[in-house]
């Protein structure tokens, strides 16, 4: 069959279908940007249990970073979804969608924090214990400012790669932007066409992600500790 | 969960290991290439590897596993979806390998470059004696951590029907209706691989202790 023949997308047709493209769109957008949030808080939270909490807590942590690190993002999700109604959590597609995401990134980005914690040096720490600073204040005005600047290009990087992981939502039937646009593929047989457009589309988002990332990266610079 | 049903995902695991194996080999290869191609001052070839290595790195696999699952046969190439899925692995990792090398290949020290300029090796013998081997080795810590990335994703192939370790619990799932104790299973044996897998990164790092700048 020539190429030629089967790529005749009928506009009119896929003008019906904009409503539920933009529909789609606002899922995938929905689900990346509150599983963002939910990981970025979730693992800030585990990451600070791991550094002032007791020691089997963090052992407890730290076994669940490893486990959600080093299994697939599918295999998660299929757990959650699949299972979670044997053990008496059932969930919609969308919330047990971000409830993965938030707990997949979270591994991740405790990670990060960590990372970020142990590159403050430890003189500021403990130049805001002699001050008589509590521990919140320290979290919250040494490390935290300090290391903004440090997680910012690795952060950056997990919430691309959370965006791209939102596309496998769509086997445990999040309708968002891959399952809609696969699902018209089908419907028009312009399955390739149509999927090329989808990448198009999340190769457009990834690239200004990374650039966004990299102006706030420049703006960020000049609060770049001298010990850094 | 009886022995059998354990016996099946085990040998699924199998097949996970040799599509991402073979994966990982083939990206390497096509990411050293298109490494070169980058650091090419030719910009007949560094523009086309910079846009291959940004596209598979911006899109997300799965789009990209159905796309070329989908593309083959309409450009007239039949292979089995497991081919496919090979393709669409190769050239994923091939993207993210190219950036990896192209910072082990700028990472070669200078100086050895220079010795073996001044002990007459050509530029092929250089290249395979000296630049390969210390890209090599400066970028296996890189390389492994990929090695990881490539067989968690590879659970994604299980999307365009290939049988593989997560398809294989998906499909002992719909007759046995356990999925908790079959996606915990699926998940420890990927766990397993992976635990190995940094283990022999590390051993081998240590092995092979040269070549740091």
């Amino acid at each position: 069959m020539e190429l030629g023949a089967r790529v005749r997308f009928d506009y009119a047709l896929v003008a019906s279908k904009l409503p539920e493209i933009f529909q789609a769109l606002g899922i995938t957008l929905y689900t990346w940007i509150l599983g963002l949030a939910g990981a970025c808080a979730l693992g800030f939270l585990v990451a600070v249990a791991r550094r002032y909490g007791p020691r089997p807590l963090d052992l407890a942590l730290g076994a669940y970073v490893e486990l959600f690190r080093g299994t697939p993002f599918l295999i998660q999700l299929f757990l959650l979804y699949f299972g979670g109604p044997y053990a008496g959590l059932s969930l919609d597609a969308i919330p047990a969608g971000l409830l993965g995401l938030s707990v997949y990134g979270a591994a991740y980005f405790s990670e990060i924090f960590r990372g970020g914690f142990e590159a403050v040096p430890r003189g500021h720490v403990e130049a805001g214990e002699c001050v008589g600073l509590s521990r919140a204040q320290i979290i919250g005005r040494i490390l935290l400012p300090e290391m903004t600047m440090l997680v910012l290009p690795a952060s950056v990087n997990m919430a691309i790669i959370l965006m791209k992981e939102t596309a496998v939502l769509s086997v445990v039937t999040v309708p968002e932007l891959t399952l809609t646009i696969s699902a018209i593929g089908t419907e028009f047989y312009a399955f390739v066409e149509c999927l090329f457009l989808l990448a198009l589309f999340y190769w457009g988002l990834t690239e200004i992600c990374g650039w966004l990332g990299r102006m706030g990266e420049a703006r960020l610079a000049r609060f770049r500790f001298a010990a850094a | 969960m009886t022995p059998i049903i354990f016996g099946l995902l085990v040998e699924a695991a199998l097949h996970t290991v040799v599509i991402s194996g073979v994966s990982i080999v083939i990206g390497f290869l096509i990411g050293m290439c298109v490494s070169a191609a980058r650091l090419s001052s030719n910009r007949a070839f560094a523009i086309p590897a910079r846009v291959f290595v940004s596209f598979f790195r911006g899109v997300p696999l799965l789009v990209q596993l159905l796309l070329i699952y989908n593309l083959l046969p309409v450009i007239g190439i039949n292979v089995p979806s497991v081919v496919a899925a090979v393709v669409g692995l190769s050239l994923c990792t091939a993207a993210y390998q190219a950036e990896n090398l192209r910072g082990g290949f700028a990472s070669v020290p200078r100086g050895l470059l220079e010795a073996a300029d001044m002990a007459g090796l050509t530029h092929f013998q250089q290249l395979v004696r000296i630049r390969v081997p210390i890209a090599f080795r400066l970028t296996l810590p890189s390389l492994v951590n990929e090695a990881i990335l490539i067989l968690k994703a590879s659970s994604l192939v299980s999307v365009v029907g290939v049988i593989e370790l997560t398809r294989m619990a998906q499909n002992l799932d719909t007759s046995l209706y356990e999925p908790l104790q079959l996606y915990s299973a699926a998940g420890l044996l990927y766990f397993i691989i992976n635990r190995a897998l940094a283990l022999a990164g590390t051993a081998a790092e240590r092995r092979w202790n040269w070549g740091r700048a």
